[in-house]
């Protein structure tokens, strides 16, 4: 006997103790998708035959069965199940997880039953218990379809049991092995005119007689339909000829919407009110054959609520299906797929609120549906409504698959009066874009974050904790936030000498990781600055969601505005916006909008603060008590007291105090007008369509310096040198720039791989390391680091959590810039800047 | 650090024996943290000059520590005036170089230890951050004579201005031992950082030291205060690593913030009348379920607490300090059970949806949306009234009209250092009317605290019902 049962659902085995249940669920099932109440007695009491422990044992079994539906697992009961209320949390258990619940039920003779528990030590009961189960069985068989089981099939003898096979049907919203191409319709209510244009325009070959329409395309393409053919529009019956001609062809898929549902049964002759433009096709309908009735009958009948498609990753309902919904069926779900979910309230215009269901959306799969007209068809969260609302007088639209593409025509007119303006003016919360609030739930507490370059990136919850506090309260708008950049290790420290770090190691750390070649690049003592910019307000509006904010935002490494002013921030970004005008960069990249990392100086421009109340009272008390005792001790000296040294030691310092202020001043310089700041970009990091990532660092500083040659003023470009690490000659050219350059007074210098993403024998190299010259270090490792006692205890200084860390804000960073650019949704992105700022949080060396 | 003991009585070498320390040795002594050398720059009949030397070893200080605790994980502990400036360590090397001196022992000279002899003092740096004038208050009511003389930060940018740093000098006729014992527990109560004592019993024995004198000083209150150690928790030292660099004390800062507002509001009581107008709005409504956004301390919690008619009070705030702080305010540990379950703490931002806003039927937003960037008002808005819309929201926000009644608040500048702005009441009740017509919201606006006849009330009120 075949047993034939959905794919996905609970399958509930039925037989009294003795009638061979296990051995049947281990013969077609696998072991986990068994669920056995002996078992689990076993887990709860330690005595698999403890009745006393049922009904523990029953809630440990179904909590199990609930996670496993949950996760879309078919689940296997095994438990006598011979009363009602055993079974009656099965029904119950399936309903909830939308899947249809199946009865096999094993309905043998009761001596047979018995005798085979005799064979077992752990069942001597009487024959009045197997007795007593066999009358609860029989009578069941009678109940099971009203107690609400889909699908039952009863094997009567042992010879049935081992005949039997079980098999698993696909569901019949399950088209995973369909993956397009698709060109998904939206609502056409009639009108047929703008689904033949529309058809035409997609490029298909169309027969536009109303009275045997079809179309085909040459390329092979399938026409998708969301459903509502009917009501309202001019042209009802040759839309469903149409469509019926195209689904029974092959070229065409097809989900029911409301309205097609409504018409079936008023055609059925249930009592339907004849509103919301069924009328007008009833009318329309009334010089149809009665075969043509019957035929619509049919195929609306035979309509599948929702389709997953194309490996999981695309799912066309009429009203959309959320991610708990989806390859599921029920009631609940074949109802949301047709009219959606209502909050229970009504609007100003006496229209149900809906449940913005999208909004919440977290699903992996794009969801395509219509049923509510909506202006321009906007991606929420992976989710989009094509519902232009052709018959309101707005246009039909379709989405090409998997390209993402959407084409329109317009309406050839307004067929019918819509209850609510159609053009966006309505104040109604829902109609605005989603898109742009963010959830608690996707930043709080434990978050795993997958990078494609790194694999998953950890954040603990206290420090994303940390991070909500730093992002609520002194971030720039999240739109704007689509990159924070990494934090940088340096190179590993020299064995000796007077500094503790040198070009030499940098070198030498890419060469063991197999990296030939690397860019040095002049580093700026500056703040770290990314910037954001847009052709216009209306690429602002358009890509990022932001509508008069401006053209961009300047932000620091923390997600902060740049400037605390707003009209400095402005100008700032006009300039850039010029310069990127100057170099044609517009039309060269194809871009409304580049984002952009540099350094910003001087450093007192941000961090004036920090120098006023660190860096400058330190050497402010430095000097004053480095000449008091060097006064003291020189007085004592001349009294030709045994001073064991000091004086010589105190001048060494007072020297190290004195280099210590020359080291920061040289950092800072007063800026009264934006002409005073220099911004040196040294990534292009990203514009429409691309992450510039795959260009190696010498593109970046050329294309840079191109941007920096069309601008007299603030732009700055980065000094930088290509080195062979193959070849001695080129590293002593490069470690005597690096030399030059902080003999100069400069911070140093950062290599990197020619390449962004190189791999050595310990998978991700580093993508930069940092060499800073022996002055620089001194605002950094203290003004008297230098000083032998301290510079050999300093040595011992452990890179290994710096690295690490680097990388992962670095997988981050990148995933961030890779996920705006594929058009992700914001969450999506801002899950990744928000882990760059969590991990920003963690307890690394901070001198490093 | 320089610290030097100057005497002119005859003869002054007698110093030497009061100090246990011969005038002609130049001797070091081993601290925990470094080192401090002894000598004398002068010693003649006339005058004799002790000098206390510290050396302090900067990379011993911090090697062996594990990154993340206390304010190791920031910048800010290495470089440091520490090694510089007048600090607890001071104290440290007093005790140990002149330690029988300052208990007022002298072998050779006890009768000369027991008497007020005319001293010199001068320390090379010290720190000030309440300035001259507190350097003042410490000194002078012991009966020294007070020169402090500020040092410049930098020379090379006047505008960065005097800093608070001194070269100070005290001046009097006092037993040494006393003297000793002053500068042992003043000069740390100077110190704003982490105290460095050799182990915690250290405070007790500090404040023994201060004995009678420290009772009798008019500022005895806020010299105990400064050894009182703060708890620290992971989270806080995570937050200090994010902020560094842009704000170098944040948690000091923020206090301030708090008593700059709290101070300049304090003679009208605005904050009573506030949660005071709060609990009757809510009363009003027939609220049972309340939720603070933007709790802070819990105060409108504690406050809603004590209503019976509320079933559940939810204080929501975006720093963890501060649910901690509320936690501990209301002793929720401590609460009997009935009442412990009607209250709840969690951390959420205004700018982020949370499911769990729904669950109230009145939310207010106390003195809140002025810390949100105008930019992202939106954001809030979409939050409050699209997402969580429960049937009653109050917000309420200064009404910047009012502020030419603070006399001691400078023309133009807001009342907290982290308000984004002030709004004049026409400026808010059109950001609140345009609220209420897009999200279905009726609201009405209710003056706190005194009007006046021209520029209103302190704070506007604005209550929204669905």
């Amino acid at each position: 006997m075949k047993i034939e049962l959905p794919e996905l659902s609970l399958v509930a085995l039925i037989g009294t103790s003795g009638s061979g249940k296990s051995t049947f669920a281990k013969t077609h099932f696998k072991p986990t998708e068994v669920l056995s109440s002996d078992y689990c007695r076993g887990l709860v009491s330690d005595d698999e035959n403890d009745q006393g422990a049922t009904d523990d044992a029953f809630d440990v079994l179904h909590y199990i069965a609930a996670k496993r539906l949950a996760a879309g697992r078919l689940t296997v009961i095994d438990a006598t199940n011979v009363q009602a209320e055993a079974r009656e949390p099965i029904v119950k258990l399936a309903r909830e997880h939308d899947v249809l619940p199946v009865a096999i039920v094993l309905n043998l003779p009761e001596k047979l039953c018995h005798e085979r528990n005799q064979d077992r030590e752990d069942r001597q009961f009487g024959p009045h218990v197997t007795r007593q189960q066999s009358q609860q069985l029989r009578k069941s068989l009678r109940s099971l379809k009203r107690e609400g089981f889909r699908y039952i099939a009863v094997l009567n003898s042992p010879e049935e049991v081992a005949a039997a096979d079980v098999v698993r049907n696909p569901l019949w919203s399950n088209k995973r092995h369909e993956t397009g191409p698709f060109d998904i319709i939206g609502d056409v209510h009639g009108c047929f005119d703008e689904a033949v244009a529309l058809l035409r325009e997609l490029g298909y070959d169309v027969q536009d007689d109303e009275a045997a329409p079809t179309a085909t395309h040459p390329e092979g393409r399938r026409a998708f339909f969301v459903g509502d053919l009917v009501d309202r529009g001019p042209k009802s019956p040759a839309v469903l000829r149409l469509v019926m001609a195209m689904v029974r062809a092959g070229t065409a898929l097809c989900v029911p919407g409301n309205h097609d549902i409504k018409l079936k049964r008023k055609l059925d002759g249930r009592d339907v009110r004849l509103t919301h433009g069924l009328a007008e096709t009833m009318q329309q309908l009334e010089h149809e054959s009665a075969e043509f009735i019957d035929e619509v009958k049919v195929f609306i009948d035979g309509l599948v609520s929702h389709y997953v498609l194309d490996n999981g990753n695309l799912v066309v309902a009429h009203a959309g299906m959320k991610g708990a919904f989806q390859g599921r069926s029920s009631t609940r779900v074949r109802e949301f797929a047709l009219y959606g979910e209502s909050t229970g309230e009504t609007d100003e215009y006496g229209l149900p609120v809906r449940y913005n269901w999208a909004a919440d959306y977290r699903g992996r799969a794009r969801v395509v549906y219509g049923h509510t007209p909506v202006p321009n068809p906007e991606w929420l969260n992976k989710t989009i409504c094509i519902d232009t609302g052709c018959v309101f007088g707005g246009a039909l639209t379709a989405l090409r698959y998997p390209e993402n593409e959407l084409v329109s025509v317009p309406a050839a007119k307004m067929y019918y009066e819509p209850v609510k303006p159609l053009d966006g003016a309505s104040t109604e919360a829902a109609d605005r874009p989603y898109n742009d609030v963010l959830d608690i739930a996707d930043v709080q507490g434990k978050r795993i974050v997958s990078t494609r370059i790194r694999g998953s990136v950890t954040v603990r919850a206290e420090n994303a904790a940390a991070a909500l506090e730093i992002m609520s309260r002194f971030a720039t708008d999240p739109r704007w936030l689509i990159y924070l950049p990494p934090t940088m290790s340096p190179s590993d420290t020299r064995k000796d000498g007077p500094s503790l770090e040198h070009p030499e190691e940098s070198f030498q750390y890419f060469r063991a990781n197999g990296v030939p070649k690397v860019v040095c690049q002049e580093k700026h003592m500056g703040s770290r600055a990314v910037a954001v910019v847009c052709r216009n307000e209306a690429a602002a509006a358009k890509r990022f969601g932001i509508r008069g904010h401006g053209i961009g935002a300047l932000y620091t490494r923390t997600g902060r505005p740049f400037f605390g002013d707003g009209a400095l921030e402005t100008s700032f970004l006009e300039r850039l916006q010029a310069a990127l005008t100057r170099a044609d960069f517009w039309k060269r990249f194809e871009s409304d909008w580049f984002c952009i990392d540099a350094e910003l100086m001087p450093w007192s421009a941000k961090a004036q603060e920090l120098l006023r109340s660190q860096y400058a009272p330190v050497g402010a008390a430095a000097r004053a008590s480095m000449t008091a005792a060097l006064a003291a001790l020189r007085l004592a000296e001349s009294r030709s007291v045994e001073m064991n040294g000091l004086v010589d030691r105190y001048s060494a310092r007072q020297r190290c105090v004195e280099q210590y202020t020359q080291a920061y001043r040289r950092y800072c310089w007063p800026v009264s007008s934006i002409d005073d700041l220099k911004f040196a970009p040294f990534h292009l990091l990203a514009s429409e369509g691309r992450v510039h990532a795959d260009r190696d660092h010498v593109w970046h500083m050329n294309t840079l310096a191109e941007l920096c040659d069309g601008d007299g003023g603030i732009l700055h470009k980065t000094a930088f040198k290509v080195v062979d690490l193959t070849n001695t000659g080129s590293q002593s050219e490069g470690v005597a720039w690096w030399e030059e350059l902080t003999e100069r007074g400069g911070e140093g210098m950062v290599v990197k791989p020619i390449e962004w993403l190189m791999r050595g024998k310990k998978g991700l190299v580093q993508p930069a390391v940092k060499c800073r010259g022996k002055e620089y270090l001194r605002i950094i490792y203290g003004p008297e680091y230098t000083l032998d006692e301290h510079i050999e205890r300093l040595r011992a200084r452990g890179l290994g959590p710096k690295r690490s860390l680097a990388l992962r804000e670095f997988a981050l960073g990148l995933e961030a810039l890779h996920r705006f650019v594929e058009k992700e949704p914001l969450y999506r992105v801002h899950e990744c800047v928000f882990g760059v700022l969590a991990l920003e949080s963690e307890p690394v060396d901070p001198r490093l | 650090m320089l610290l030097t003991i100057g005497t002119t009585h005859r003869p002054a070498t007698e110093l030497g024996y009061l100090l246990a320390k011969h005038p002609d040795k130049c001797q070091t002594f081993s601290l925990a943290y470094g080192k401090a050398h002894v000598f004398y720059s002068e010693a003649t009949e006339e005058r004799c000059t002790a000098a206390l030397l510290l050396d302090f070893d900067p990379v011993g200080l911090v090697r062996g520590r594990r990154w993340g605790q206390d304010s190791e994980g920031t910048l800010a502990h290495y470089v440091n005036d520490r090694p510089y400036a007048a600090s607890s360590f001071l104290s440290v090397a007093i005790a140990q170089a002149f330690g029988s001196a300052m208990k007022g022992v002298s072998k050779e000279r006890q009768e000369l230890a027991d008497t007020p002899l005319p001293f010199d003092v001068r320390l090379s740096a010290v720190p000030s951050r309440g300035g001259e004038q507190f350097l003042r208050g410490l000194f002078a009511p012991l009966g020294y004579e007070v020169e402090a003389k500020h040092i410049t930060l930098d020379e090379a940018f006047p505008e960065w201005g005097e800093g608070n740093c001194f070269e100070l000098r005290l001046r009097a006729v006092v037993r040494l031992a006393d003297l000793l014992t002053h500068l042992y527990v003043l000069i740390p109560v100077l110190d704003n950082q982490k105290h460095y004592w050799v182990g915690d019993d250290e405070v007790d024995k500090l404040l023994e030291k201060g004995g009678d004198w420290l009772r009798a000083h008019p500022m005895r209150e806020q010299i105990t205060l400064r050894y009182l150690k703060h708890q620290r928790s992971l989270f806080r030292d995570a937050l200090e690593r994010l902020m560094a660099g842009d704000d170098p004390e944040p948690e000091a800062r923020e206090v301030e913030k708090e008593q700059e507002e709290e101070a300049l509001e304090h003679p009208i009581s605005l904050n009573d009348q506030r949660l005071g107008s709060v609990v009757a709005v809510l009363r009003e409504a027939g609220a049972t379920r309340g939720l603070d956004l933007g709790c802070g301390e819990g105060k409108l919690v504690g406050a809603l607490l004590k209503e019976q008619s509320i079933m559940k009070v939810v204080g929501v705030d975006v720093s963890m300090r501060s649910l901690e702080r509320a936690r501990d305010r209301l002793k929720l540990d401590r609460m009997p059970e009935m009442r412990r379950k009607k209250v709840d703490f969690f951390q959420s931002s205004l700018t982020y949806r949370d499911s769990r806003f729904a669950d109230c039927d009145a939310a207010c937003a106390i003195e809140v949306i002025e810390h949100v960037d105008v930019s992202r008002l939106g954001a809030l808005e979409r939050v409050l009234f699209e997402f969580a819309k429960p049937p009653t929201v109050v917000v309420t926000t200064p009404n910047v009209e009012y502020n030419v009644r603070f006399e001691t608040l400078p023309a133009g500048r807001l009342r907290h250092r982290d308000h984004r702005f002030e709004w004049t009441r026409q400026e808010f009740q059109s950001w609140c009317d345009g609220i209420a017509d897009r999200h279905g919201y009726h609201v009405r606006f209710l003056p706190i605290g005194t009007e006046d006849a021209e520029v209103g009330a302190p704070t506007q009120m604005a209550v929204f019902r669905r």
